[in-house]
């Protein structure tokens, strides 16, 4: 195999990707840029003793953007027309053309970004008119809080005493039903494991360790979070299972449903290595499959020891991917003894994955829930678990379309990554991230201070739970469980029939 | 299933909503009254329907068949009597059968042909004779076409059409009953003109509810129930009330208070507020029951063989108002028809939102405890008016 690097000797045929443009009338020469620009982008020509630009560097991060003082730089796509051909399209191209130069898999980072249809958008919400007055929760209650945990199908109370005769499994309270999906130590960086950690604490809600294991230093914030077990195993240990409020365990993810994950040994600094127990240096590679999981049976006895060793005192959950027969899955991970289910849709995000997998493989959160909760319900089997959702949620009125089509809570990842500086630019699997955020090299990581980004994560929550309420109550609901799997609230717009079916809704004047 | 092709969904609507008059009227000796009260009483009420609706629940009525089941049966068609008919007399022992007494009263017209039966269930399937009869409720109202049972109870019945509710009294010959707990309807349907089936109460055995208001919550109450074999058929918002009463209280053994608890939760802010065990209690009810709440703007009154059951949404969006004099209790959507039906009502007060108002047999009716700071705060918040 030939493997050459197109920063290497021989001449690469990738054009530019941006164009960066500094005008220079504007430009002091802080050097601020440079010093920014973690992609070897951004130089000082000494020449000219102007700053310059490698361009082809450029992902268009916009670090150099926001901190250049005088608003020097844009940075723009760069305009290399093609012979126009909707079938081999210019990204089609320049991916054939990176992997001549390379031979290796192509990898990329966060979620898909093909044109994927997105029902969100496509679905319609319901107020109140007339006939049931809607309510404002500004003056009066809104509630959100949700528990995630099996529930039983039928309370027993003792008539006389009124004491309760049926035993509740564990019940994990949150008071917004969004959570932070999982995003292991060592994908992102410590400060912002811990941002994620002390905004759920703020919020009331949980963040998901993911499958690099926990930091001591975060112990602490144990209340608030979802401990993963994955098939790496990474940093899983007595204590871990016992710090945190819910386990769950990894089968896949959205973003690459059916392969593992590769932390590469760069990323595995000291701390990483500490906490992931494994040695420093050495690539993090998490099997596609748990090499104890073959089959529904494996996944319950994983999920029993489990139990067991939580002293049956922590809901289990269970992640998968959304794939084509989630709605069987499903089932059988409820029948299985899981509390919880949690599916990750198509665009899902990710720290590094294989382009051909990320674009290709899974199904849109949409459709998997809704055919996940409807299976449930017909099954009869609905209240034994929690369902929560992930993969590109974007805004309050995703979040409120996904209960209403069945959810009990969603995670975010992205959007709550946004909201501490990243801009979606795809380059998180370099490790070279500029927000400090998806990266372990320590002057990295220093640029996200823990507390300034757990407080922009938490109001991005508080935001949404607001707006969340405000939906609520222009449908006339003020309690979160009213709307939970509540279709009626919904309508399709553009839809087909079968669509519509499959979501369980009825289309726009129905 | 035959719901959305009913005439009362020919708009394919999710659930006809409503306003309404409501009034129910229970003499907790067991006494039994005519009817001549209560029709007073929502006539004086007239404005809050529209003629598409009217119903009375009548419990008492059937002394001489105190054992057996009293199917109110409606035909829209002949071929449907004859079916269902077949079909009664396959799974019922039918004691005696008649047509329920009419006379042309104004404003009535197309009536369906309405029946009665007095049966026993014949096999059991190993189920109790309640559950046998509401599954073969069921079964003729989900898949005999045209026909109707909407009522279902012992010694009770309901009689109930399209007109206004006095309309409906004449027509049913209501005079000629007695009865100890009454509860009647008036309807301000919003959507279609409305069917007899439609009308309210709502019925399966001997439960009914009456009800204003509009339940948000109904896609979901709706989808909950059908995990435990209740499949509404109506479109109709108070067929869950209904259903989720005889889950809760019947099939799963709650009171009537932790019922009012589950229908109408109190708010996380107050039960934080609550003792440790009383909290447990609610926050449980809250995690299992949650997709019963019904939200929106609602008030119903609940009845079931001598009981009586008054309850608004929990930030009290729909009007109620309680009165007793001596063993009588009254619930009434206005006040103005307790005074007139009741000159001499010794006390009268507006429950809190979420707080049930229950009169049974055998216990002496009143207000509950916290009556006086009960009624300013009930003022303060009523802020709906159906
Ligand atoms: S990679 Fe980011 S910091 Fe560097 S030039 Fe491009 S936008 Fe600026
Ligand atoms: S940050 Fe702005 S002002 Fe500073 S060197 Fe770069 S372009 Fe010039
Ligand atoms: S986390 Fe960093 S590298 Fe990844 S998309 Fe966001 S800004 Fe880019």
């Amino acid at each position: 195999m030939i493997v050459t690097s197109h920063n290497g000797h021989t001449k690469s045929y990738l054009k530019p990707r941006f164009r960066v443009d500094i005008v220079d009338e504007r430009c002091i020469r802080c050097g601020c840029c440079v010093e920014q620009c973690s992609f070897d982008s951004m130089y000082f020509d000494t020449q000219y003793q102007r700053i310059g630009s490698t361009d082809e560097n450029c992902v268009a991060c916009h670090r150099c953007v926001v901190f250049c003082p005088t608003q020097a730089i844009t940075i723009h796509q760069m305009s290399i027309e093609y012979k126009h051909n909707d079938h081999w399209r210019p990204d089609v191209i320049e991916d054939i053309t990176r992997q001549s130069e390379t031979g290796g898999v192509l990898i990329t980072g966060m979620g898909s970004d093909k044109p994927w249809t997105c029902y969100w958008d496509k679905l319609c919400l319901n107020a109140s008119q007339v006939t049931n007055p809607s309510i404002d929760p500004l003056r009066e209650p809104m509630e959100l809080r949700t528990f995630l945990g099996r529930k039983p199908d039928r309370l027993e109370i003792d008539p006389r005493t009124m004491e309760m005769k049926t035993t509740m499994g564990p019940q994990v309270r949150i008071e917004t039903p969004i959570m932070f999906s999982a995003m292991s130590y060592g994908a992102v960086s410590l400060n912002v494991h811990e941002a994620l950690a002390r905004a759920a604490s703020l919020a009331g809600t949980l963040y998901n360790t993911g499958e690099g294991g926990l930091h001591p230093k975060l112990f602490k914030y144990g209340p608030h979070t979802i401990v993963q077990v994955a098939s790496g195993r990474f940093g899983v240990h007595p204590a871990y299972l016992d710090v945190g409020r819910i386990v769950e365990i990894k089968i896949g993810q959205g973003a690459k449903p059916g392969i593992g994950g590769h932390l590469p040994g760069e990323k595995v600094s000291a701390t990483v290595a500490t906490t992931r127990m494994i040695p420093q240096g050495t690539d993090a590679l998490s099997p596609a499959p748990q090499h104890d999981i073959y089959s529904i049976e494996d996944l319950s006895q994983l999920i029993h020891a489990l139990k067991e060793a939580t002293n049956y005192t922590k809901p289990i959950s269970v992640k998968i991917a959304a794939v084509h027969n989630s709605a069987a899955i499903a089932s059988g991970i409820a029948r299985a003894g899981a509390d919880m289910i949690a599916i990750d849709g198509i665009r899902g995000s990710t720290g590094a994955a294989p382009k051909s997998i990320r674009d290709n493989v899974g199904i849109p959160i949409e459709m998997a829930l809704a055919s996940v909760d409807a299976r449930l319900r017909a099954e009869g089997i609905r209240n034994q678990v929690s369902l929560v959702v992930a993969g590109g949620f974007r805004t309050s009125a995703d979040v409120v379309k996904a209960i209403a089509l069945g959810a009990d809570a969603v995670y975010i990842g992205t959007a709550a990554l946004i909201s501490i500086g990243c801009t979606v630019c795809q380059a998180c699997y370099t490790g070279r991230c500029a927000w400090g955020i998806t990266t372990t090299d320590d002057k990295l990581t220093k640029r996200q201070n823990p507390e300034i980004a757990a407080e922009r994560m938490a109001n991005l929550l508080h935001s949404w739970s607001h707006e969340i309420k405000e939906m609520l109550g222009a449908m006339g609901i003020n309690s979160i469980e009213s709307l939970r799997g509540n279709r009626l609230h919904l309508r399709g717009v553009g839809l087909t029939r079968a669509e519509a079916d499959i979501l369980g809704v009825r289309l726009a004047g129905e | 299933m035959k719901g959305l092709l009913n005439p009362d969904n020919r708009y394919g609507d999710d659930k006809s909503s409503a306003a309404c008059s409501l009034f129910g009227m229970l003499d907790t000796t067991g006494r039994r009254f005519s009817s001549e009260a209560v029709i007073r009483a929502i006539t004086n009420m007239h404005d809050r329907s529209n003629g598409l609706g009217g119903g009375f629940a009548a419990y008492g009525i059937y002394p001489q068949y105190p054992e057996h089941y009293a199917l109110h049966v409606m035909y829209m068609s002949q071929a449907a009597k004859a079916n269902v008919e077949t079909y009664l007399r396959a799974e019922f022992d039918i004691e005696h059968a008649e047509p329920i007494p009419t006379s042309p009263a104004n404003g009535i017209v197309n009536p369906p042909d309405v029946w009665r039966y007095f049966a026993l269930p014949k096999q059991l399937d190993g189920l109790s004779g309640d559950d046998t009869v509401v599954q073969r409720v069921m079964h003729v109202n989900t898949s005999i076409a045209d026909a109707f049972i909407f009522s279902s109870g012992r010694n009770m019945g309901v009689f109930k059409g399209v007109g206004f509710p006095e309309a409906i009294a004449r027509y049913f010959r209501l005079e000629e009953y007695q009865g100890y707990l009454w509860t009647v309807h008036g309807r301000f349907p919003t959507n279609t003109p409305g069917w007899w089936g439609g009308a309210h109460p709502f019925n399966v055995l001997d439960w009914t509810v009456v009800h204003n208001g509009e339940l948000s919550s109904y896609g979901i109450n709706r989808r909950h129930l059908e995990m435990f074999g209740y499949f509404c058929t109506l479109q109709t918002d108070t067929e869950v009330a209904a259903y989720a009463v005889d889950l809760l209280v019947r099939r799963h053994g709650h009171s009537i208070e932790t019922l009012a608890k589950i229908l109408a939760a109190p708010l996380w802010s107050e039960i934080d507020r609550m003792p440790p065990r009383e909290r447990a209690l609610h926050q449980t009810l809250r995690q299992v029951y949650g997709s019963l709440l019904l939200n929106g703007p609602f008030t119903i009154i609940i009845a079931h063989t001598g009981q009586m059951i008054g309850l608004t949404d929990r930030i009290r969006l729909r009007p109620l108002v309680a009165g007793v004099r001596g063993d009588v209790l009254y619930l009434s959507s206005e006040e103005s028809a307790i005074h007139l039906v009741c000159p001499d009502v010794e006390r009268t007060w507006t429950p809190m939102g979420g707080e049930p108002v229950v009169g049974t047999v055998g216990v002496a009716p009143g207000p509950p405890k916290s009556a006086a700071t009960t009624q300013a705060a009930g003022r303060k918040s009523a802020r709906g008016r159906g």
